[in-house]
This record gives structure tokens, sequence and C-alpha cells, in this order.
């Protein structure tokens, strides 16, 4: 960075000046590596995404309203649902934690910045290119990619359109940023505390982030792998996947999965983070048992990679294989119901008041809870026969995934857009976009189990006609969801412009050295560490 | 102030690169694993020689079936000349698949094989296959090709009955290229 | 807002209530629960789910009760001071290990299910599964019976012009005949990508996988029709193949086994067939062929014979479809282009089949080439490329190249 300038604390959160006008604006957005500017950048990035890929679902959703062919066809359909998928993971939930971690890591742990300021800032502007070259796909010939964000197989090599190669190039790039993002955070936390901050006295976000930044070192490689194979077979005459060259189909979801199933503990750890740093707060109590939810935090994440066979049940896997995983599957309940446990006795003989942050982190903790008990029941083996591929499957994910990680991810924009903005969101707005929410997610979410019970597969764009009825209560469940999240975007776009100042401390029952700074905190904060008791 | 972040971000590196290299290595640790413990049907190439005479005399009787598979867009007609056997293990079985190119024109194919219940894999010992190598018929030509295995008397008690499937996949692309 | 919360809460919890009193589900439009099933393992299935499911919904009124307690009495509206209280380790150890009993208890029960699911051994009837892009085929292999087994349902109901029958997208041309009360073993495999035969009332779910075979097994202990779909995301009709069953008894099964066309070496084609093919007039094979393209290529070839370049390519206005000679279309047709999505017809559709769906082809979508193609022009392209094979022994044995 070429100009140093200083501020004192009271000045306005634009930054330096680069220069004015437009030109300025774009040096400093584009050349940033100011950990809290480059985090806006990642969740501007995932509230863009956010919408695309909700689009994307309504598309789906508008076409399962009634049986028939009504708006789109098949192949644009499956299209729609491999994008939607790939689009949500890794262009809204990942780059919003790693927004969120930008902006509180360092706030949380007294640092200055990340370790690595540069690479910060190319870890994020990797990422416009990946999508945009992802989005490229759906206008190649031939169609975007159409089988599945899990990208089984010889459907995915032999029989998969053109764009597919452009899609492995997206992947690789979000993954480098991954990578890259995830070094910059464990370098962070574990080289750049301040003094008297021991790791077991460290707030869980930022301890959970610590543990899912080891699990994403672990695994984007692997997944790198899987579709640099998956390449190779397209192109380069390789048979990692085709039974013909000596290959097998099977090892590709191996590869997949060993991947994919640490994957969605990488999507869920930071919610857990965050949840346990709102509940606190809104029940002006200490979190219940923290050193037991950092060990259950810790062996969630070990276990994690020893699952997953559980989403291959039914493709011949040996009776030993199914035994190992299903035991090893129904384990992971253990430490994650420790989780619950904990905040749930968090919130008892709490003082509790329910702003919008606490009504979302409360209603993670029913309807996650509800996620993960049928994720209890997709582990025995025998019972997943029957659940596997259908709709049960998309139920149980989805409530983890929606009333789970989204309803985390909107508590802390809640929680925490009034320090990064120093304006108060609309309370009144947000009680409307919750309760909206929480409705209607559990309207479009809740049939889906019915219906994969009543035997409804995955990925279908038409159904049989007893399967009407629960898809349009699912479809106007969802629309209504779909239109309730542009009151969150209009709240957030009214709270940065022109909302209440708040002061440091912000809500009554927050601790940390977060709320011990100005909102919004200065551009450089914490230049000199603070002192920890 | 901050320490020195260069030996944390090497290591990070190398474990990066180690998972890179991990996921590469799944490859032959899959195919490995379903050797070494026999799982996946897989059949593992045996062209050893094996002399009946010294097996031990196991009464059971295991009944063998055999299962031919062509990709409908295969000009060629494949199927066992018969469909199944009764053998006691450690007896050598022989028998033949018939293989016809219907095209006008020279083909080569590979016959994969798969084995069903998978844990009987390791037990069926083939001591003669046409699975073993490609094999390549001119336009209109047909041939008997054969199959010779034993199985294996350490076969578990509850396995009595095993399939014994091959799929025919055209390589003549891939086999012109190596010529 | 508390109000809401509660009943949101009661709301769950009362439907977990009557799922858990449902022993039956009838195959309704509101449908709660999965089939019980005619089959031991269906059963065992149905069993293991209801198990798990009650517990679940205990441990949830439990959790959940507790947590709507603190919401109404813990609060800073009702005056309630915050505890102090942060940690006990005790509770802790205890809320780990009644959870690990409680799932060993799971375990047991899902163990011995799964155990029983491996049991493969003597079967009455061994029938392969082979799932293609987008249909299913079936070989039984003691009768030498082999078929394709085709969505039934007309173009015109999926696309909203014409009422929907009752089993609309869960019908065929030609179910899957079982004798009740024998054990089936199923052997799954596939021709192209990933797919899955799954019939739930039979708890049957075996994903197919090219070049590999896997069983699975049933004995169905009612008579009556089942009907599944294919549960592995396969491409564009993924959702239309589906499966039926239909299980009789012993003597109509053995009825239906002999009424069947047998392949005379079940894999042998019948080369020398001497039939004569009556000639069809050019409306049949237009109107048949249309219905035929409907049901069969129109998923790739879309409706308006434009397909989808470059990986399905347009028949309006191609040059095999418009120009000659005709027999390479009818070749086209019959043996497919291997390595691509174009499978070959030639065992799927009889020769007046395909004499149809070519004159419809030669002459839709402005193609109007006026040509009429009958069977036996389709039944000499076959017979032209069969020769009477040159044996040969060139088998070569030996280690894996």
């Amino acid at each position: 960075m070429s100009q140093v300038i200083t501020h004192d604390s009271e000045h306005d959160d634009h930054g330096p000046e680069q220069g004015k006008g437009f030109i300025g604006f774009a040096k400093r957005w584009l050349f940033t590596t100011n950990h809290k500017d480059i985090g806006t950048l990642y969740l501007f990035l995932a509230l863009i995404s956010f919408f695309v890929a909700g689009s994307m679902a309504l598309v789906i959703r508008a076409e399962l309203f009634q049986p028939g062919h009504l708006f789109v066809d098949p192949n644009f359909f499956n299209q729609m649902t491999t994008m939607h998928g790939l689009i949500m993971l890794f262009g809204v939930v990942m780059p919003a934690f790693t927004g969120m971690a930008n902006w509180q890591i360092p706030l949380m742990i007294g640092a200055p910045d990340m370790a690595l300021p540069r690479l910060n800032n190319w870890s994020f502007w990797l990422l416009p290119f990946a999508f945009t070259l992802l989005g490229s796909t759906m206008f190649h010939s031939g169609g975007g990619p159409n089988f599945g964000w899990t990208m089984y197989a010889p459907l995915s090599t032999k029989f998969a359109p053109p764009s597919t190669d452009f899609m492995i190039f997206a992947v690789h790039m979000m993954g480098i940023s991954s990578i890259m993002g995830s070094i910059n955070i464990i370098a962070t936390i574990l080289n750049m505390r301040a003094p008297g901050m021991t790791l077991m006295k460290m707030p869980m976000f930022v301890w959970t982030w610590l543990i899912t930044a080891f699990l994403l070192i672990a695994i984007m490689p692997v997944l790198a792998g899987a579709v640099t194979m998956m390449l190779a077979d397209r192109h380069f005459g390789t048979s990692f996947f085709e039974a013909a060259g000596g290959g097998d189909p099977i090892l590709f979801q191996h590869v997949f999965w060993f991947f994919g199933h640490p994957e969605v503990y990488v999507l869920v750890l930071p919610a857990f983070g965050v949840i346990s740093e709102i509940i606190p707060t809104f029940s002006r109590k200490p979190l219940f048992g923290y050193h037991f939810m950092v060990y259950a935090t810790v062996s969630i994440a070990i276990l994690s990679f020893v699952v997953w066979v559980h989403h291959m049940f039914t493709t011949g896997v040996p009776l030993g294989a199914e035994l190992f995983f299903m035991y090893t599957t129904m384990l992971i309940s253990v430490p994650t119901g420790i989780k619950v446990f904990n905040w749930v006795s968090t919130m008892f003989k709490g003082s509790m008041t329910f702003e919008t942050p606490m009504l979302f982190a409360v209603a993670f903790v029913f309807l996650f809870t509800i996620g993960g008990f049928t994720g209890l029941m997709l582990a025995l083996v025998p019972a997943d026969y029957q659940y596997q591929d259908t709709y049960f499957v998309v139920g149980h994910f989805h409530y983890v995934l929606v009333p789970g990680v989204i309803f985390a991810l909107q508590a802390a924009t809640y929680y925490w857009l009034p320090k990064w903005t120093g304006h108060m969101y609309n309370e009144r707005l947000g009680k409307w976009h919750f309760w909206l929410s929480v409705i209607s997610v559990n309207l479009t979410f809740f049939p889906m189990h019915f219906l994969g019970l009543a035997g409804m597969p995955r990925r279908i764009p038409d159904y049989a006609l007893q399967f009407a009825n629960f898809n349009m209560v699912a479809s106007i469940g969802a629309f209504m969801f779909g239109f309730s999240q542009l009151l969150f975007l209009y709240n957030i776009i009214a709270t940065i412009r022109h909302g209440k100042k708040v002061d440091d401390q912000v809500w009554e029952g927050a601790h940390g050295l977060e709320w011990t700074l100005p909102s919004p905190p200065p551009y450089h904060s914490f230049t000199t560490p603070p002192v920890i008791q | 102030m901050s320490k020195s972040h260069v030996k944390l971000v090497c290591g990070l590196m190398a474990l990066v690169l180690g998972m890179f290299g991990f996921g590469f290595a799944l490859v032959p640790i899959y195919n490995s694993l379903c050797k070494s413990l026999g799982i996946n049907g897989k059949v593992y190439y045996q062209a050893g020689s094996y002399d009946e005479s010294t097996a031990k005399n196991d009464e059971r009787e295991i009944i063998v079936e055999f299962v031919a598979t062509s990709n409908s867009s295969l000009p060629w007609v494949f199927y066992p000349k018969m469909n199944k056997i009764v053998i006691h293990p450690g007896k050598i079985a022989k028998l033949a698949f018939y293989a016809e190119n219907q095209s006008n024109f020279p083909m080569t194919v590979q016959a994969i094989p798969s084995i069903t219940p998978g844990i009987a894999a390791k037990y069926l010992k083939k001591t003669e296959c046409f699975c073993f190598t490609q094999q390549t018929l001119n336009g209109h030509e047909a041939m008997d090709m054969p199959l010779l295995f034993h199985l294996d008397p350490e076969l578990p008690a509850n396995v009595k009955t095993i399939t014994l499937s091959y799929t025919l996949y055209d390589v003549t692309d891939r086999y012109k290229a190596t010529q | 807002m508390l109000n809401r919360f509660r009943a949101s809460r009661c709301v769950v919890a009362l439907t977990a209530m009557l799922l858990s009193q449902m022993a039956t589900a009838a195959t309704d439009n509101w449908q709660l629960n999965m089939y019980k099933g005619v089959t031991p393992l269906s059963h065992d299935m149905y069993e293991l789910h209801m198990i798990a499911m009650i517990i679940c919904c205990i441990i949830g009124a439990a959790v959940f009760g507790v947590m709507i307690y603190s919401l109404i009495h813990h609060r800073k509206s009702k005056g309630h001071v915050p505890a102090s209280f942060h940690d006990n380790t005790r509770l802790e150890i205890v809320w780990s290990i009644i959870p690990f009993l409680i799932l060993v208890g799971l375990a047991i029960p899902a163990t011995k299910v799964l155990i029983r699911m491996d049991d493969t051994a003597e079967s009455d009837v061994t029938i392969k599964v082979i799932g293609s892009q987008w249909k299913w085929q079936y070989q039984y292999l003691d009768q030498g019976i082999s078929y394709f087994s085709n969505l039934a349902t007309p173009y015109a109901q999926i696309q909203n012009q014409e009422k929907k029958g009752q089993w609309y997208l869960l019908e065929v041309d030609k179910p899957l005949v079982l004798p009740v009360n024998r054990k089936i073993r199923f052997l799954v495999t596939s021709n192209d990508v990933i797919h899955s035969w799954w019939v739930p009332e039979l708890g049957v779910k075996r994903d197919a996988i090219p070049g590999f075979m896997h069983e699975a097994w049933a004995r169905i202990e009612k008579p009556g029709v089942y009907r599944g779909q294919c549960a592995e995301l396969c491409g564009i009709n993924h959702g239309f193949m589906p499966i039926v069953v239909q299980a009789v008894s012993d003597e109509e099964f053995n009825q239906w086994v002999s009424a069947q066309t047998k392949v005379a070496d079940q894999y042998k084609a019948d080369q020398n067939n001497a039939v004569v093919q009556a000639a069809m007039t050019h409306d049949e094979l237009m109107t048949s062929g249309k219905a035929k393209y409907e049901q069969i290529c129109i998923a790739c070839h879309k409706v308006d014979g434009k397909g989808m370049p470059p990986t399905f390519p347009a028949l309006k206005g191609s040059s095999i479809a418009v120009g000659k000679p005709i027999s390479r279309h009818i070749a086209l047709i019959l043996q497919g282009v291997p390595g691509t999505a174009m499978q070959a017809y030639k065992d799927q559709l009889t020769d007046a089949e395909i004499a149809a769906i070519a004159t419809y082809e030669r002459n839709a979508w402005g193609n109007n080439t006026g040509d009429v193609v009958q069977p036996a022009d389709v039944a000499a392209v076959r017979k032209g490329d069969i020769q009477q094979p040159k044996m040969v022994n060139k088998a070569q044995a030996g280690g894996l190249e």
C-alpha cells in the first residue's frame, strides 16, 4: 500500500482516500488489503449470489408447482438444480462465512489485521472470476452442467456437455480461494492473538473458524484432485471412473464424498460459532460448557472424515463397510447433541430478550435439531435404503442448511451489522423478516419429508399425481421465503445508508473485544494490542 | 509484534500439497484395498497354473451363474455357452463365451468382470480368461472365448450362489492408438 | 409472539405423534409415512424407521420442552435475573453417555436387518435388471425372456394437452411380472450412466453401475402392482423411467412365461426371420411414428426436431433425415452411434416401429421428403448386416495388458 494516512477514531468508515471519484472508488476496492474492506467484499458477493441461486430455486419450485411440463424443459431443470447447489455452497455460504471471519476474527482476538493481507485480497478477487466462469457455462452450446452438484461419473464425464470443463476450472479457482483464505485464518488465529488471549479464552466463533480452516485445507485439495481426474477422463484418455479401462464410477463417489462430507461441516461449524456468540449475549449469561463446546467441535471435525460412505449406502458397498460407516455416522450425533444441550443450558435461567438476532438463533436451535434428527434416521442403513435419493434427503439437508446455516448467517448479519456500520437496523422489519422466513421455511421443507417417504425421488422435473399436494405447498412456501428475503436486503441497505447511530456496546449482554471498539470501528483497529484480563 | 508467519504458512502449504497428492493416491489405495479385502466384486487377474489334484476335498455344491452384458450400441453378440454350473470348490471348471463381431470392420473389445456377492471375488481364481486381454475380431468373425477357473476352498460357508458377470466394452480406438 | 412459537412447536409435535400412530400408510395424496410394503425386508425397514422416528420425537420433546419452558419463564421482561453458572462437567458426561447408549440401542436392530439384507443365496427366480438412458431392460435368465420397459404415459399428458391418467409417470408398456412367495434375486447393472432401481413397496433399491453387477433380493408376500422410479440422476429423462412390478400367483406367472416370445438362445437375435411384413399406409406410419417419436426420441431430438447441438444433433433439415440413401437413416436407428447417447434400437423396436419413426422423421418439421419407409425396408437393412460369421480361434488369455 503506497499511501498511509492517519485517521481519528470518529472517522466514517470509508477508508483512506485513494483519489477522487470513480477511480478512487475502484482503486480502493480492487487493491484493498484491509480485513474490514475484504470482509465487506465477501459479504456483498455472498448476498448477490444468494439472490442468484435463490432465483434458481424458485425456477425449480415453479416447475414443481404442479405435475406436467410447466415452464422449463428437463435439461434446463437439471441445470438449475446443479447450479443452485454449486452457487449456494460455494458462492453464498462459504464466502459469507469467510467475510464474517475477515471482519470478526481480527476484532475478536485483538489483532490489527489478518496475517497475510495481500493474500487476503487475492483470495477474494479470485471469486468473481470463478463465478463469472461458472455462470457463463449456462450460455455455452449444450448448456451448463446438468448432473447435480455431486457430479457423479460417468454422467459428468462421458455424458456431460462441453461446458463441464469450464465448471471444473471454476471449481479449481474457488478451491484455491478457500485454501488461501484458510491458511490466512489459521496464521492469524495462531500467531496474532493479543497477549493474554490463550486458545481457551478465544470466542467460539474464532474456535469454530480455526477448526473449519483446517478442514478446508484438508479437503479442498481432494476436490481439486477429483475434478482433475474428471477432466483427465474427459480429455486425456484416462479411465479413473470408467469400467471399460479398468476404472470404477464408485471411485469418484468415494473421492468426492471424502471431500463432500467434511465440506458440509465446513458449512455448519461457523454457524455453530455464530450461535454460540449470540445466545449468551441475549440470555445475559455466559456460554454453558465452553470447554466441552470446543472438544465437541473438534470431535465433529475429526469424525467428519470417517463417515463419507453414508452417501453411498445403496451403491453396493460391502456389509462391513456399511456397518462401520453406519456406526461412525450415528456417533457424530453425540458431540452435536452436546452442543445443542449446551445452547439450551445457556438459555436456561438466563434473562432473555428477543431481538432479531436472538429470534434467528432460537429458530436455529429448534430447526437445525430437527434436521439433525432426520440425519440420524438417514444413518440407519436399512431405513436409508428407502430414504436415499428421495425428497426425504432433500428435506433433511435443507433443514440443516436453510433454517440452520442461512438463519445463522442472517442472525450474524443482524448481530454485527450495527458494529460494522455504526447504524442500527430496523427492528420491526427484522422481526417481519424473521416470522415470514420461519413460517415459510417450514412450509417449504417439512412436506419434503412426507414426499420422500411416499416415494418421490430427487432431481425430477415432473412427478406422479399423488405427490402433487405437498409439492404445491412446498412451492408456495418457497416463493414466500424467497420474497421475504427482499426485506432482509432492504434492511441491510437502509441500515448502511441511514440507520440510527449506535454506541460501542450495541447489545446489553454482549462481551468480547469487538464490543470495546467504536461502532463502526476505525479503519485500522487494535494497532496496539489490547490488554486481556 | 506479530510472529513471523513463514514457518506456519510453509507447513500449511505442505499439508495442502500433501492432501492433493492424497486425493490422487486414493486411486491406487482404492484398487489395492479392493484387491486385498476382496470386495467390490473385482476379480484380480491370475494367470498362474493350478493343479487340481492338490486341492483338498470339498463336498459343497456351489452354483456359479454366468451373465453377459454388452452395450446395446456394440454390434457384437456375446453370451456364455452355459448359463450355470454346479461345482465343488477346488475343482477346475471350464466353459466358453461366444463372441461375434457383426459389423463389417475389425473391432477390439474388453470384457470387464464383476462378481456378486462381492466377498466371493477373492475366492474365484481364474487360470485362463478372455477378460485378461483385449480381444480383436475382424468383421463377421466369431469365436468361443475360454474361461478356466476354480473356487478356493476358503470360500465362506454362507456363499452358495455366485454370479460372474461380464460387460463388453468397445476399445477399438484405444487399441488402435497403441498400435 | 411467544404463542406463535409454542403453536408452531405444537404443530410439529402433533404431526410427529400422528406419524407414529399411522400403522399403515394408504397410497393417497397426503401420504405422510413410509410404505410398510409387501416383503420381509420392507417390513423391517419400516419398523426401523418407526423406532428411529419415535426415539427422535421423544428426545426432541424433552429438549424442546426445556427450551420452551426457558423461553417462557427466563425472560428479562418477566424480571428473571440471569444465573451465572456456566459449566458442569458431570452433566456434560451424563448427556454424552445417555445418547451414546440410545445409539447403541438403535444400532442393534439396524445391524440385524442389514445382515439379513445381505442374504442372497438360493433364490427361485433371477432377474437381470439393466438400466439405460432412459428405460429399464429385464431379463429372466432361467426362462430366456428379455424385454424393455418404457414409460407409457403419452407425451400429450406431460405437455398438459390431455388430462393426466391415474398412474401418470408411473406406468410402463411392459411391467416386470414376478411370482409371489418366491425368493427373487435381482442382478442390477447399467448400460451407460449410474441409475438406481427402486420399488419402495418391495424394499429394494440398488444402484445400477456400468461395468458392475450388484444383487438384491425380495420375497413378495402379496399379489398386486407395485410402482417405483429411477433413484439416481441419469440425465434428461431421469424422472421418466418408472418401474412397474406385477406380482402374481405361481400359475399365472408360469402362464405368462409361456406366452412370452422367447429369445431362442437368450442372447442371440433371431437372424433368419422370414416373416412377411405387411405394408403400412402413409397415414398409419406418420401417426404411429409421431407417437413413437414422442415416446422415445423426443428427449434428445426435441419435439421440433431441432435437438440440442452439438450433443444431440438436429433432425430437422439434417442430411440423414432428408438425404439418401434411406438405408443409412434406418441403419442409424438400428445400430445407434457407438460412443454417444444414441443407442441401438434394433433390440428395442420392431421393424414396423422403426419404419414409422423413420417415415415421421423424413416428413415432419418441413423435411417433407415424401419418403415412405416400410417395415420390409427395415427388415432388409437388419438382415443385410447379418451374415453367417466365420469361426476363428483367436481368443487370447494371459496377463492383463
